[in-house]
């Protein structure tokens, strides 16, 4: 335990004096959103969008290039490079396991994406108006479970690649995927039904952030999926990690 | 007293078998080089010293601990530098031997290791502004950081500059002199002879030799040769009926002396006796790369 704080506290301070990935993870979804809401037409509730702004319907939509960037792009490429440099290995020579180097990197994904989410909330609030997400309880579930698909996505990657180059080679279809179903690339109400339907499945389940943040109660089926990838992408990553 | 003690060990990966039969001791306070080609199987052998991998076969021993199920207490007392480990780019020397000082019940001052290692004026330089000496210098200062009672270093001084190579070779007799036991592993004839108390010459996965580096020589190519040019014409009969002789040749103006044991002092000797000065004299020595390719019938590097 006390190793654990150690290298958390080590690997916190990198996270930390890495500038442009922290800007990138952290800020890059409110980066966006300034930038669009800059635009007058954005701002303005349209009946395309069920009387909504489109700066409003497609903040939740933002929340998911943190999800992706960390989940399956910054954590695997970390783990494979602490693997391919050998630190791990040291690690397993020492009295700290490099279990406990996973671990820290695993809250730091996750406080790197609950920062990320506040920060784009806030701001979305306080400079756009678009209201925080109305039924807190459900955006937090939606919001936890979705974070620990797309991590354990991210562990899989890690699991598989065998150095930091071949993880980023392998998360880039992940990526894609996760932002072009998660209707960053296009927002969703101008994919046809059928693939905006299907992202409503797939991690981080952008229906169930989007009905959380508008008021609803998200949809347990799509909870229940995230829970199905995170277990099982989890189990099978902890059955395939190499440690060197 | 071994500290170390390894009896037939063996070890595969699928079909192909890295360590055939790997049997040696490692005595308190000594530096013990396991020397041989790359690929000859010495790597797996410490990694099952160090408790890295499961061996197939065979019994190791560490401070009469298993290395397998005595893991957590061997960690404290077994300090391991691995092959081509490096550390995250933007992480600092002091904080690295800080963190990793962390984890020990009692560490060694990591300021003053620091000092030791002559990386005090890097103490707060990134990983990636390091040279590769100063790199390697602290990877031994990590493996020590722990105050070790064992250290085990793996081609230590692999892609260093000579000058960088001698002082870290220094830094492992300093290491020793404090009672720290060596398990050295080398590619590096030089490095074993100048460094190593004792040698396990591995080839292919076999111990094919076992002694300190002098001995091993003198026991596998056991011929020296002396020569010299005499100062005044000399007969070769005051040599060739030393016992130590086994051969007088000439090259022009050069004697050329061949024999075993103390043949340089049998002729020294006899050349004061009769007021010869021996000019340009030279003893050449089989060195441990020749021992070695007695020993294996393969060069050591290529």
């Amino acid at each position: 335990m006390h190793a654990f704080r150690q290298i958390l506290k080590s690997e916190a301070r990198l996270y930390l004096r890495d500038t442009s990935t922290l800007v990138l993870t952290i800020g890059l979804p409110t980066l966006i959103l300034v930038v669009l809401g800059l635009i007058p037409t954005l701002r303005q509730p349209s009946p395309d969008l069920d009387g909504q702004s489109f700066v409003t319907y497609f903040t939740p939509s933002l929340l998911v290039v943190t999800l992706a960037m960390v989940g399956v792009n910054v954590l695997p490429t970390v783990l494979a490079n602490y693997r391919e440099r050998g630190i791990l290995r040291r690690l397993a020579t020492t009295p700290a396991s490099p279990l406990a180097l996973l671990l820290a990197q695993l809250v730091l994904a996750l406080v790197g994406i609950l920062a990320s989410a506040l920060l784009l909330a806030v701001v979305a609030r306080l400079a756009f108006g678009v209201p925080l997400p109305q039924h807190p309880l459900g955006f937090a579930a939606a919001l936890v479970l979705g974070t620990a698909a797309l991590l354990a996505l991210g562990l899989l990657v890690a699991a598989v690649a065998p150095t930091a180059k071949s993880a980023q080679a392998l998360a880039v279809p992940v990526f894609m995927a996760v932002m072009f179903f998660g209707g960053v690339y296009l927002p969703r109400f101008l994919l046809p039904d059928f693939l905006a339907e299907i992202g409503a499945y797939t991690p981080p389940g952008v229906q169930a952030l989007l009905d959380a943040w508008t008021g609803s109660a998200p949809h347990p089926l799509h909870l229940a999926i995230m829970v199905v990838v995170a277990v099982a992408a989890g189990a099978l990553a902890t059955k395939l990690f190499r440690w060197q | 007293m071994p500290v170390i003690e390894v009896s037939h060990l063996h070890k595969r990966y699928g079909e192909t078998v890295a360590v055939h039969d790997v049997s040696f001791d490692v005595a308190t306070g000594e530096i013990f080089g396991v020397l041989g080609p790359n690929g000859a199987g010495k790597t797996t052998t410490v990694e099952c010293v160090a408790g890295l991998r499961v061996p197939d076969g065979g019994e190791v021993s560490v401070l009469g601990l298993d290395p397998r199920r005595d893991a957590t207490r061997l960690r404290q007392l077994v300090g391991v530098q691995l092959q081509e480990s490096r550390l995250p780019d933007r992480l600092r020397v002091a904080e690295a031997l800080d963190l990793y000082a962390s984890f020990y019940r009692d560490p060694a001052d990591p300021a003053q290791l620091i000092d030791e290692l002559g990386l005090g004026e890097k103490r707060n330089t990134p990983y990636d502004k390091l040279s590769g000496g100063q790199k390697q210098r602290l990877s031994i200062a990590l493996a020590l950081v722990g105050n070790p009672r064992i250290a085990i270093l793996d081609e230590l001084t692999t892609g260093l500059d000579p000058q960088a190579r001698r002082d870290t070779w220094n830094l492992i007799e300093r290491v020793r002199d404090r009672g720290v036991t060596i398990v050295l592993v080398t590619h590096f004839m030089e490095e074993a002879e100048r460094l190593c108390d004792r040698l396990a010459v591995i080839d292919k996965g076999r111990v094919v030799a076992l002694d300190s580096p002098a001995r091993l020589v003198s026991a596998v190519v056991p011929e020296q040769r002396i020569r010299f040019r005499p100062s005044t014409p000399l007969d070769d009969q005051l040599l060739t009926g030393l016992p130590q002789v086994t051969s007088v040749t000439r090259s022009g103006a050069q004697v050329v002396v061949t024999g075993t044991g103390d043949v340089l002092h049998a002729v020294t000797s006899v050349l004061a006796r009769n007021q010869i000065i021996a000019a340009d004299l030279r003893l050449e020595q089989a060195t441990l790369d020749d021992a070695f390719v007695e020993l294996t019938g393969h060069r050591l590097t290529d």
